[in-house]
């Protein structure tokens, strides 16, 4: 076995940004994440592998130093939480519209507003839908423990730089907060200039060779046929998405004639509704949307021919219901559970309202 | 096996700190661990829990309604955790501040005197290692060497010192366990 911990989420986003070879982070204090920050600042790695932690004067300014170094086809990132993710929103919208990588992680607390430092999940539209202008998508990648968390930093890094987009990890201030066993990833060594140009030389803004074009990053073309062009390009490659890396896990669903559809922590509370509800003969299982987008809808559609109903769980006023329905187009009942403002659901809560919502039909 | 935690008593009173040197403890003979703390406006002054769960299998719900073990440090947390215990569940508590004991009939209630002793120990912050022990008395469910080798994988080198006096708290609190109510 490897490097074996007892770690918060938050803190095992930072180590594993350093053992990725990630070059900066760049990024402005906020509960429930400022452990992210803060343990790349004690752990000082500008003196081990050269990566850049900076705090900017604002979460704009943070977002926008990201552009800058997604720019040089660096590995970079930032962190907030739901209040800060909107003020970064119009930065991450000229990511996507300039079709640059880069790795942003969202640890949600209760809003609207400044809300709650409280953990919640009402931020999946603004992960999933959009959250900035214009037609774009970022890759939303929803870990459900604290070894996810060490995972899929690597793992956003590797699909924003296979499709050249944006991508997000959206946790919540359970599993940003809560400490579990997790196994820290091997180091890999920063790219080296030569490995940058090999691999982003065509886009990225390193200095105009001889010979060959400059290259621009922007995401601005007052052509309107282009722009058109370009959007066909961008939907092209979401299709990509959804047709290669949709990722789910399913959990006691071979028998199932119920299924939860939950994400992240909420899937967690879920697995042990599953353990309660089956103690009480009630057959159901658990359907867990590792990328929220591209959505497993296909999988979902899978399950129509066995479930009778589908209760998602979610902890916010119902926002997945919505995909989840998209997928199931009326052919069996879903409902919505959730709790919201910062409360997070018991197992046994979950339990009655299957029992209530579902079962109850 | 799984056990389901509970240990809440006041913020400064080493509640987060002794659950995750539980965890640590877990994870020094291969089980599988999560330490779920309150991390809101309490940790900042009054009460502080924090649920830990062992097991041998993959843990689902980090966040709990129900717990096999609660460990109880002051009369708030008593007030607001012991209907929360399972059937046939076990209550550890210390009654200093207590102004309101357990009435629960159908549960395991266990009594350590663990700020007496921290006093008599002239340590006050060995107070949380005795109610670990006093737990390990109830409920053995990691050895004291894995705790030994927890501390050790959790305390910065410059901490190892304080070590064999951790270790001699919990031996205390082993040997301090008053029997209230056992099923």
């Amino acid at each position: 076995m490897g490097d074996v911990r007892l770690m918060k989420g938050n803190e095992v986003i930072a180590e594993a940004a350093i053992r990725c070879g990630c070059d900066g982070y760049f990024g402005y204090p906020i509960t429930p994440q400022s452990e992210i920050m803060e343990t790349l600042m004690i752990r000082r790695p500008e003196n081990e592998t050269g990566m850049v932690v900076l705090q900017a004067e604002s979460e704009v300014a943070a977002i926008n130093m990201v552009y800058g170094g997604a720019s040089c086809g660096k590995k970079v990132m930032t962190s907030s939480s739901s209040p800060g993710i909107s003020l970064k929103a119009e930065g991450i919208t000229y990511l996507a519209g300039a079709e640059l990588p880069a790795l942003i992680v969202n640890i949600v607390r209760g809003g609207p507003g400044l809300g709650t430092i409280q953990p919640a999940q009402s931020d999946y539209f603004q992960a999933v839908k959009g959250g900035g202008h214009g037609d774009y998508k970022l890759i939303v990648l929803a870990p459900a423990s604290v070894q996810e968390m060490n995972d899929f930093v690597d793992l956003g890094f590797e699909l924003s730089f296979k499709y050249l987009n944006p991508a997000m990890i959206l946790s919540d201030g359970v599993i940003g907060q809560m400490m579990e066993k997790v196994e820290l990833s091997d180091y890999k060594p920063r790219w080296t200039d030569e490995e940058i140009e090999k691999i982003s030389g065509s886009w990225a803004t390193n200095g105009k060779k001889a010979g060959s074009e400059r290259n621009i990053s922007t995401s601005l073309d007052l052509d309107s046929a282009k722009q058109e062009v370009f959007n066909h390009k961008l939907q092209a490659k979401y299709r990509a998405m959804e047709e290669n890396d949709v990722r789910f896990e399913k959990i006691a669903c071979d028998d199932a004639d119920y299924l939860f559809v939950a994400y992240g922590s909420s899937a967690r509370i879920c697995q042990k509704s599953v353990e309660l509800a089956r103690e009480k003969g009630i057959k159901v299982g658990l359907l867990r949307p590792i990328t929220l987008f591209p959505y497993p809808t296909k999988q979902i559609q899978e399950m129509l021919g066995q479930v009778k109903g589908i209760l998602s769980v979610e902890m916010s006023a119902g926002q997945m219901v919505e995909d989840v329905r998209l997928a199931v187009e009326g052919k069996v009942p879903v409902e919505h559970f959730g709790r919201y403002g910062g409360i997070i659901p018991t197992p046994e809560e979950v339990v009655e309202a299957l029992e209530e919502k579902i079962l109850g039909k | 096996m799984t056990e389901e935690i509970i240990i809440a008593g006041f913020g400064g009173q080493g509640v987060l700190s002794m659950g995750k040197i539980l965890a640590y403890s877990g994870i020094m003979q291969d089980q599988e661990v999560s330490w779920m703390p309150s991390y809101g406006p309490e940790m900042r002054g009054g009460t502080a829990n924090v649920t830990v769960i062992l097991s041998d299998d993959r843990i689902s719900s980090p966040v709990l309604k129900k717990f096999d073990t609660a460990i109880i440090l002051n009369q708030q947390s008593m007030d607001k955790f012991e209907a929360d215990i399972k059937p046939g569940g076990t209550l550890l508590y210390d009654p200093n501040g207590i102004t309101r004991h357990p009435e629960r009939k159908d549960i395991n209630i266990f009594k350590i005197p663990g700020a007496a002793l921290a006093a008599e120990m002239g340590n006050p912050k060995t107070f949380n290692m005795i109610i670990l022990g006093g737990f390990l008395n109830v409920k053995p469910i990691v050895k004291v060497e894995n705790v030994k080798k927890g501390l050790e994988k959790s305390l910065p080198e410059r901490h190892h010192k304080l070590i064999p006096l951790n270790i001699e708290a919990i031996q205390k609190g082993i040997d301090s366990v008053e029997n209230v109510q056992v099923l």
